[in-house]
């Protein structure tokens, strides 16, 4: 507990402490950091080592994939893989339909949930009214029924309703699934908004609707954004319903994950192929956690703990 | 501001839209400071017939209160319909032998009472698949937790720059879908080319190392093996998450504290145990208790590495539950039976999760 890197208290706390081992105490901290600066890289380095597998996989020709002695870089980087999945001839089609009908499904399912859980955390944070925590309580029980067994059930429903085998089907289930969430998230960022402005936009003559989007939706907008990743996250990852809903005998509906799993199943030995796809798979929720990072952190510690 | 108008709030449903009574600006500015204390409901005036229909129908939701339900029907309606109404159906499923021809509308389903219920419990399969969720939930939520605390107390005493770099590690693990994940994990641990096999066979014998055990060897052939790589892949998922939430919680805790500890010649151990731990408790708990719920009943890894369930070994509760229902000959009937059951032990946890969160003062 000596070195505390980047504290000044601690530095300034440590030599009046104990002064005798002023010395020993500079060595012992420096030691330290040597040793938590390690366990970082160590950290980094595990954390990084399928990713960095993955992408190098999928840049080796087939020959360095089964080499006797992998190295962690291809030798010979080659596109052949990618150039196999875009043009779709080892599935017969183009990683691009999989990919439009993730963003398709994703996108719409991180839209309508939005706007329908802003509207209910309205609701819970703005309104006191009879049953007010009930739906609340609900919601937090809702979100830990296993998808697979309710997925036996709406199965059966939607086969009933001709939404098998449909993209309108999946988002309807993926906005439905993230609601519980979002809301809970969001009814913090709604709380912390102060009600004067509000007020103060009423004396001024606004109406509700002009109050919530000039006022309220500008302001929960972080809230709003660490609601999306987590949407975006669980419809661009969705497993269970895609693979019981989706048929394999039109693969041209697949979402990605489905067509991954199914393109494996295909051609279990095309690593490049698969590793390529998996790349291509993995970029947009990275590249989308990396912009909204910081805003992120804030929008889960409002979530999972309390704002 | 909320809290304190705790009192007035209990009167009634003294509820103010978001445009609070646009109307009467006047009035409101006449009332001063708004403590919540007034009774709001706006004075019963007369509703004027030639007035067009927004504004009628405006005067009758806020007359009635009607605001906050209009506000929650759209969400409500959705989770309604999609994930409470499936619950119940599989309630009623689980009490008939629903099957093929029940679903196809050519024989209708009978009520067969507990029939379904004494056949699993009376099937040895499901207490296999019971003892490996137990097992894999017992083994998997202490080891995510404490690499997740580890990671995230690294982060919260590490260099800007380095945190830095290893934040952005983790939530790149984070990031990556679970199928992309899977799949890695399928390749690393493939015994045709995967880099692992040919990484242990490198090792000397005194290590565990050793190409005559390690060339080639299956790690999808049983259970043991299938549930190591699950364990190694699930860790590598579910860390960054209680990584991150960690160090939320830590960045809460006032320096002093541990100032005052290390000037009272307390060591790191001791620390964590008497001041971090106590002051993250709520956060330990909800943590503790997702993780039991995720690894309890973990689908996709598992259906994907077992190569879509084909080992009953490799069986857990999740993946039984899907079979029963799903392959030929389909069983709703049973398959219902099963995922009540998986619910009830999921929910029993779930309830201690409502209760923190409660004790936590979430529904504040």
């Amino acid at each position: 507990m000596t070195a505390q890197p980047g504290s000044l208290p601690s530095a300034v706390l440590a030599p009046t402490a104990a002064p005798p081992r002023a010395s020993t105490g500079r060595r012992a901290r420096r030691l330290r950091a040597v040793a938590l600066n390690g366990a970082g890289v160590l950290v980094a380095v595990v954390t990084l080592a399928p990713i960095v597998w993955m992408i190098s996989t999928a840049f080796k020709p087939q020959r360095e994939i089964f080499s006797l002695t992998p190295h962690p870089l291809p030798a010979q980087p080659t596109l052949a893989n990618f150039h196999n999945v875009f043009s779709g001839s080892t599935v017969g089609i183009s990683f691009r339909t999989f990919f439009t009908n993730s963003m398709l499904v994703t996108l719409a399912a991180v839209i309508l949930s939005s706007l329908a859980a802003l509207l209910a955390a309205v609701a819970v944070a703005r309104f006191r009214f009879r049953f007010r925590t009930s739906p609340l309580i609900m919601l937090l029980v809702v979100q830990m029924l296993p998808q697979q067994a309710l997925v036996i059930a709406l199965f059966i429903d939607f086969r009933a309703l001709n939404l098998l085998d449909s993209l309108p089907g999946l988002i309807l289930l993926y906005t439905a699934f993230a609601l519980p969430i979002s809301i809970w998230m969001l009814r913090n960022f709604v709380a912390a908004v102060p009600r004067e402005m509000e007020e103060a936009a009423a004396i001024d003559g606004a109406g509700p609707a002009r109050i919530f989007w000039r006022i309220l939706f500008p302001l929960v907008a972080p809230g709003l954004v660490a609601t999306s990743v987590f949407a975006f996250i669980f419809a661009w990852n969705e497993y269970v319903f895609a693979l019981t809903f989706l048929s394999p005998d039109t693969p041209g509906k697949f979402t990605l994950p489905i067509y991954v799993t199914y393109f494996m199943g295909q051609h279990s030995s095309d690593w490049g192929a698969i590793m390529a796809a998996s790349t291509l798979y993995t970029i947009p929720p990275i590249l989308f956690f990396l912009l909204v990072q910081r805003r992120m952190a804030r929008g889960l510690v409002a979530g999972a703990v309390k704002g | 501001m909320t809290k304190a108008s705790a009192p007035g709030r209990l009167r009634g449903p003294g509820a103010r839209p978001p445009g609070p009574q646009a109307g009467d600006p006047a009035a409101r500015q006449a009332r001063g400071a708004d403590t919540g204390l007034v009774d709001e409901s706006p004075a019963p005036r007369p509703v004027q017939e030639d007035l067009p229909w927004r504004v009628r129908a405006g005067v009758f939701v806020r007359r009635h209160h009607l605001a906050p339900y209009l506000l929650l029907a759209p969400a409500l309606a959705g989770v309604a319909w999609l994930i409470l109404w499936p619950a119940m159906q599989l309630g009623v499923f689980s009490l008939q032998n629903y099957g093929i021809q029940q679903l196809a509308g050519v024989a209708p389903a009978q009520w067969v009472g507990l029939a379904n219920f004494t056949a699993i419990f009376h099937d040895p399969e499901f207490w296999l698949a019971l003892r490996n969720s137990v097992v894999f939930a017992v083994i998997m939520v202490p080891l995510t937790l404490v690499t997740g605390t580890c990671v995230g107390m690294l982060l919260n005493r590490l260099g800007p720059r380095m945190s830095v770099v290893v934040s952005t590690t983790t939530l790149l693990a984070w990031a990556t879908p679970t199928v992309a994940a899977t799949v890695i994990f399928y390749w690393l641990f493939n015994p045709d080319g995967g880099v692992v096999d040919w990484a242990l066979a490198q090792l000397p014998s005194w290590l565990g190392g050793g190409a005559a055990t390690w060339d080639g060897f299956n790690w999808m052939s049983s259970a043991l093996p299938v549930y190591t790589v699950a364990t190694l892949l699930l860790v590598w998922q579910g860390f960054p998450f209680i990584a991150v939430s960690v160090l939320a919680g830590l960045k809460t805790v006032p320096g002093e504290l541990h100032e005052a500890a290390r000037v009272d010649g307390a060591g790191p151990w001791r620390a964590f145990w008497k001041i971090t731990y106590p002051l993250l408790k709520p956060i330990f708990l909800v943590l503790l208790l997702l993780s039991v719920i995720w690894d309890f009943g973990v689908f996709t890894q598992l259906y994907i590495l077992t190569g879509s369930g084909a080992n009953l070994d490799e069986y857990n509760l999740g993946i039984y539950v899907y079979q029963r229902a799903f392959s030929t000959p389909p069983s709703y009937g049973l398959g219902g039976a099963l995922a009540l059951v998986l619910t009830v032990i999921l929910l029993i946890i779930t309830v201690g999760y409502v209760r923190a969160s409660v004790k936590q003062g979430a529904l504040r």
